[in-house]
């Protein structure tokens, strides 16, 4: 006979967690006293669940793994809401467990109580509530398998305190028995026949991928199918690493700081090829603008994510790497080069845009350009490094100027948007991938909402490293005051802020300051020799800078800002 | 914008029916009328939903209720030949004088007067939607007091079951 906490633990190892963030609170003190005596499974102390949770999703993102955090009842629970509507959003593997306080308690306002099932129902791929201990490996596996298959996502599990207290035989269940749930892997091979031909007699087709390619690791595929169709390949935000971006089909990234080229470009074409995205807002911009002319062929996991924001021709149902493998098989029976010439002039215009319009700044200025420091750290880091962002224009520059050779190099809050979330990503995705370096390319307004994983970061030797982007601005907010507001800068000021090099050093990190432009390369180059503890270097940027291009919030694809 | 009517086969678990309102709810589906109950095995219910909105819409309703996890089966029972009903008790105004013509109303629309005083009448009435509606359409200038309504369920005509649907 084991406890529910110890079936917990054993289910955990039979999943294969080798590590979890979690913080302990009242009702789960059971768990911790069985977690006390585990060897095999790692427990990181963040020093807030919203860390917790933000790092167990870095990690999920670095890996492909499922990430795991712990949280307890109340406000454990409710600290953890934006994490998880944060790994919904983005469709990233989590199996978040709470606290709960015992069965009998439940519905009377106990201490600690909240109701943490219904708060989070909006905003989970599914959940549960545990309310006998007979169910608990089952509903885990469940779990897992429910958070890592299909369009990944969120799983929570509440644990009632007198649930993981009772006693029962432990038995893994030998598979999972989900009548309501059975993701589709292989796509319909008439649709995939139907789609090469429409490919094949396109005169401007484009692939559109988002991150459905990164969580699916079909880059390799995507490559192939792109080289033989000679068709170029325009990515989604969170799409970034999918596809090589120093690769010569690639054109960029859509959407309202893409490139200019990929943007243009998709107000024209006569086919697209969609590959795990779903058409947000962000990417496609007035919909009415965007490729008005193009019959869409989509690959998605997500049915409903098909024809959702846009009308979808040929619809494919499937895994992007399972759909594209089929497509690859078939498409020797395809002639790629009956529509060449026309399709060499549609990749020249391409081209040409991108020589008119590349992502540029002023390179002679002598003050620090926040782009130079992207910029460096990717000439220092050779393109290898994971870089995860913050929310805001730190993290359009990071994508504007970092080029991404792999999937889950790129990490950044793509749907929800949240602020302090690149910091502890970093910190779960430098866990993962301890032998990578990982750069958390910050905003000096977003570093202060999660920064107190510094500690987390000391106690555990994690060697990342912090750039703040610090233009003591709440920088996008400015820049749309700037914009549309009529400079009036309504409480987007961060004048007021800590010295961060005392602050790092306060816990005993690194500290650096950088205000010239020659040092920046160098103090790069100096942090990357650490690596025993987190690195903040500040960067004091040009206060004004803004991001461009742009396409304005209603606008059309092709109706950018250029400055 | 048409009204559809839906059926929903659901296990029958903790919260299913929260997860579903809440899914109409948060993204912003209208429900018309939702009923629910066991069906012959009693870990399954079934769910009649009636909802309205364009062809867009509705397929984006079904998809969405597709993905929860303990919805087995999801159907657009409008789509096929179907049979739907829908009971309601009405209370009217009554008095002597009009009692007999409410009675010739109830009869012609095979209703039941299942309560009576000297002011008012409640009658029970089944049917399909546009029965009803046209049965409180006639009723109206007598005095509508009160209507409630179950809501309405539907079923398929023939020996296919919701179970076997897609």
């Amino acid at each position: 006979m084991m406890t529910g906490a110890q079936i917990l633990v054993e289910s955990l190892m039979k999943e294969g967690v080798d590590i979890i963030f979690g913080y302990p609170g009242g009702v789960l003190l059971g768990v911790y006293d069985t977690l006390f005596d585990s060897q095999e499974v790692k427990h990181i102390l963040p020093r807030h669940e919203q860390g917790g949770i933000h790092a167990a999703d870095g990690y999920a993102r670095a890996t492909g793994k499922v990430g795991v955090c712990f949280g307890t009842s109340g406000p454990g629970a409710t600290n953890l809401v934006t994490g998880i509507a944060n790994a919904q959003m983005d469709s990233i593997p989590l199996v978040v467990f709470t606290g709960q306080v015992a069965t009998n308690l439940i519905g009377g306002d106990a201490f600690q109580e909240a109701d943490i099932i219904g708060i989070t129902r909006p905003i989970v791929k599914h959940s549960y509530m545990l309310t006998d201990v007979e169910d608990t490996a089952r509903v885990i596996k469940e779990a897992f398998h429910i958070a890592r298959t299909g369009r990944p996502g969120p799983v929570v599990i509440d644990l009632p305190k007198d649930v993981m207290s009772a006693k029962t035989k432990f038995e893994w269940p030998d598979k999972v028995n989900l009548p309501g749930y059975n993701p589709t892997v292989k796509g319909h091979l008439g649709q995939i026949k139907k789609m090469l031909r429409m490919l094949e007699s396109a005169k401007k087709p484009l692939i559109y991928m988002g991150g459905g390619v990164v969580s699916s690791e079909a880059n390799e595929e995507l490559v192939k199918f792109s080289e033989i169709t000679g068709v170029p390949v325009i990515s989604s935000f969170l799409g970034l690493g999918g596809f090589p971006g120093t690769h010569e089909n690639f054109v960029g990234w859509l959407g309202m700081h893409g490139n200019y080229a990929s943007n243009m470009a998709m107000a024209e074409p006569d086919f697209i090829l969609a590959i795990g995205t779903r058409f947000s807002d962000r990417s496609t911009g007035r919909i009415s603008g965007f490729a008005p002319d193009a019959k869409i062929a989509h690959i998605d996991v997500d049915p409903a994510s098909i024809s959702k924001n846009v009308a979808i021709e040929v619809p494919i149902v499937g895994d992007c790497k399972a759909v594209l493998k089929q497509a690859l098989g078939e498409i020797d029976k395809y002639n790629w080069d009956k529509m060449a010439q026309p399709r060499k002039d549609w990749f020249a215009k391409i081209k040409a845009w991108d020589k008119e319009h590349p992502f540029d700044y002023d390179r002679k200025a002598d003050v620090i350009k926040p782009q130079y420091v992207v910029e460096s750290i990717y000439k220092v880091t050779k393109g290898d490094a994971i870089i995860c962002t913050e929310v805001g224009q730190n993290q359009m520059w990071a994508g504007q100027f970092y080029k991404f050779k792999s999937p889950r190099q790129f990490i950044s809050s793509g749907g929800l948007g949240t602020m302090g979330f690149g910091f502890p990503a970093a910190v779960g995705a430098k866990l993962g991938m301890p032998d990578k370096e990982v750069f958390d390319i910050a905003g000096d307004g977003s570093f202060m909402m999660n920064l107190q994983e510094i500690c987390t970061a000391m106690q555990y030797n994690i060697a990342v490293k912090v750039a703040i982007l610090n233009n003591k601005y709440l920088g996008m907010i400015r820049q749309w005051q700037n914009m549309f507001f009529n400079n009036r800068y309504s409480h987007c000021c961060l004048d007021c802020q800590p010295d961060f090099v005392k602050l790092a050093e306060s816990f005993g990190a690194v500290g650096m300051r950088i205000d010239k432009k020659a040092d920046v390369e160098n103090a790069i180059r100096e942090s990357l020799k650490i690596k025993d503890r987190p690195v903040i270097m500040d960067f004091s940027v040009d206060r004004d800078e803004n991001v461009f291009p742009m396409i304005p919030a209603g606008a059309a694809v092709n109706e950018m800002l250029l400055k | 914008m048409m009204r559809h009517t839906i059926s929903v086969l659901v296990e029958n678990k903790f919260g299913v029916l929260a997860r579903i309102a809440g899914l109409f709810s948060g993204r912003g589906y209208n429900i018309e009328s939702l009923s629910v109950n066991k069906t012959t095995d009693e870990n399954i219910s079934i769910m009649t939903i009636v909802t309205i909105g364009d062809d867009r819409i509705v397929e984006q309703i079904i998809k969405q209720l597709r993905k929860l996890v303990n919805v087995l089966r999801v159907r657009n029972v409008s789509e096929m030949d179907h049979i739907e009903r829908e009971m309601i008790l009405v209370k009217v105004h009554a008095t002597q004088r009009t009692r007999p013509d409410v009675f010739n109303i109830v009869n012609t629309f095979r209703g039941k007067t299942v309560d009576i005083t000297n002011e008012s009448v409640v009658i029970e009435l089944t049917g399909a939607n546009d029965k009803i509606l046209a049965f409180l359409n006639v009723m109206e200038p007598y005095g509508v007091i009160e209507v409630v309504r179950t809501g309405a369920i539907a079923v398929s005509r023939g020996a296919k079951t919701t179970s076997e649907a897609k």
